[in-house]
């Protein structure tokens, strides 16, 4: 199967921040910019729960997996699933080490509650592609778990999800080969973006500089 | 635009600063003097011998919190930076331009645009609010010929005819810098600018300014991702910072001079605070650099509207504010780099 060298793999969460703004996801993954706010420091805390890879559990039919590391060469992308279940299945694959067939679900933790924009949803789809390839199996959903009504969000995923993800991480590619931060357009939402203060959307909007100056100089 | 959070100066020379929890503990032999918490706190500038543990170090660099070791006199000797500042691909481009004469003129005559620009105000306003005290048709004089060479410096493609014309500007206005000094005349005099060693009052006080503002440059530098240490006026040299030099160009007189004068003018510091030793140079005493930090400190926290961004932030935040704009003009968002250009 052709595909990407590991070296050249994107990070799978980039694709959340990439659908949230293009310019954010260039700042973090290019220009390796980072600042913790309210929101990602929430999220940190968060995931500690859920990032404990040694952690796994049997549940009847179910096996559920913490901080699964995976990855898609055909995408060229990896990440770590928050949690992964293994649901017996007679329509599953086989295991290593395990009895009979199962199908995967990723879990995603977020922070919050069900949000209306779909920049998380692609994160999820990728989880299961990456998931798809890896196992050799086909998965129709996956969950949302969120934090703040405790509760889990079945996501069914269809052909054109998978679709957008491929479209998605083709722009991606295409600002990181040549080291592209993309100008993008100030809006409601910079005011959640822990970035602001980096990014400094406003200026995208200014007057320019040169006007700037020869108007203060000529005073 | 970011919060500013305190800076703590330590400058008791036999404290050790260690690390309690998220707390920054100051101790004295086994006394301990003070408790501050790591979260207020942006950076942590010691004066003097005061030792660190390596706690506390490793605290500070995974919180982006700047830690600087002075000399008693304010000379800067190390810092301890973290791994996450940095920025591959804006320090690639910073390095493209400063190896480009052509190139680095343009980012650098905006900066200097600034410098003459800032002080031909600075000229103004004591001509306003002076009207009295001040020899009016010099310091018009010298605005006039300070725009004159504002107006040459904007076409200028090379950088060693910026150099000329930077040095011109600050002849013209060092020569009217002492009829700013409003009070405490017999104490403090403006003769000349030096700096090794300063010789007098005034220039003791200047160089401590320019050291604690290029100590603020550096780190406001280096937390957009940029390298403090590569220029586009200043040449490289080992150990010189020569973009925080560079980019301090605009702010020196808006912002360390006009804050040495008021220390005179309002009297908080005295021609007593100061003592000279055997070879001239002059250095201040140990309450007199408290009383300088504490108002320093102060002045940090005044509100301004920054005149491009439009935007209401501290006086302290002014050289983030640039070194953010730098970075973003050397990244492709803005057509030029917009000098900090006060009135």
């Amino acid at each position: 199967m052709q595909g990407y060298n590991e070296e050249d793999y994107l990070l799978l969460s980039g694709i959340q921040h990439f659908n949230f703004c293009r310019r954010q996801w260039a700042l973090i993954h290019i220009e390796q910019q980072w600042e913790e706010n309210v929101r990602t420091i929430e999220g940190n805390h968060l995931h500690r729960k859920a990032d404990q890879p040694m952690i796994r559990e049997k549940r009847g039919d179910k096996l559920v997996v913490r901080a699964l590391p995976v990855h898609s060469r055909e995408l060229g992308i990896t990440g770590i699933c928050d949690v992964v279940e293994f649901v017996r299945d007679p329509l599953g694959v086989p295991l290593a080490g395990e009895e009979g067939t199962y199908l995967p679900f990723p879990v995603e933790y977020k922070r919050g509650k069900p949000k209306r924009n779909d920049s998380d949803h692609a994160q999820l789809v990728a989880q299961v592609m990456c998931l798809e390839e890896m196992l050799v199996c086909e998965i129709s959903k996956g969950y949302f778990y969120y934090d703040e009504i405790k509760h889990r969000v079945e996501v069914i995923i269809t052909a054109s999800d998978r679709e957008r993800v491929r479209a998605s991480l083709q722009e991606m590619r295409h600002y990181f080969e040549r080291n592209h931060t993309p100008k993008a357009k100030a809006g409601p939402h910079c005011q959640s973006c822990s970035l602001q203060h980096i990014c400094v959307p406003e200026i995208l909007n200014k007057k320019s500089v040169s006007s700037f100056i020869e108007s203060r100089i000529a005073e | 635009m970011k919060k500013l959070l305190n800076t703590l100066f330590v400058t008791m020379p036999d404290t050790y600063l260690s690390l309690d929890g998220e707390n920054i503990v100051v101790k004295q032999e086994e006394s301990i003097l003070a408790r501050y918490p790591l979260h207020n706190l942006e950076a942590v500038c010691t004066f003097g011998y005061s030792g660190v543990s390596p706690g506390l170090m490793g605290a500070c660099a995974t919180r982006n919190i700047d830690l600087t070791f002075m000399t008693r006199s304010g000379r800067f000797l190390a810092r301890v930076t973290g791994e996450s500042r940095g920025n591959v691909v804006l320090r690639k481009e910073q390095y493209r331009i400063s190896d480009d004469d052509r190139r680095s003129a343009r980012v650098a005559r905006n900066m200097i645009i600034g410098k003459i620009y800032n002080h031909k105000w600075i000229l103004e306003r004591a001509t306003r609010d002076h009207q009295l005290r001040i020899d009016m048709d010099r310091m018009k004089k010298v605005s006039a010929s300070l725009t004159e060479i504002m107006k040459q410096v904007r076409e200028v493609e090379e950088l060693d005819i910026l150099r000329g014309l930077e040095g011109t500007a600050a002849v013209q206005y060092n020569s009217v810098f002492d009829e700013l000094i409003l009070q405490q005349k017999d104490d403090f005099y403006f003769h000349g600018r030096h700096k090794r060693p300063p010789l007098d009052n005034v220039n003791a006080l200047l160089s401590f300014a320019y050291t604690l503002l290029s100590n603020d440059m550096k780190s406001a530098l280096e937390a957009v991702g940029l390298d403090a240490y590569v220029g586009f006026l200043h040449r490289d040299r080992p150990g010189r910072e020569s973009l925080a030099l560079d980019v301090m160009e605009e702010l020196r007189g808006v912002y360390a001079d006009r804050f040495v004068l008021s220390l005179i003018n309002k009297k908080l510091i005295h021609g007593t605070g100061f003592y000279r030793k055997e070879n001239g140079s002059v250095m201040m005493d140990d309450d007199t650099r408290k009383i300088v930090l504490k108002a320093w400190q102060e002045r940090k926290q005044d509100k301004i509207i920054h005149p491009y961004l439009n935007e209401k932030m501290s006086w302290g935040l002014v050289p983030y504010s640039q070194a953010l704009l730098l970075a973003r003009h050397i990244r492709g968002d803005l057509d030029e780099y917009p000098p900090f250009l006060w009135k």
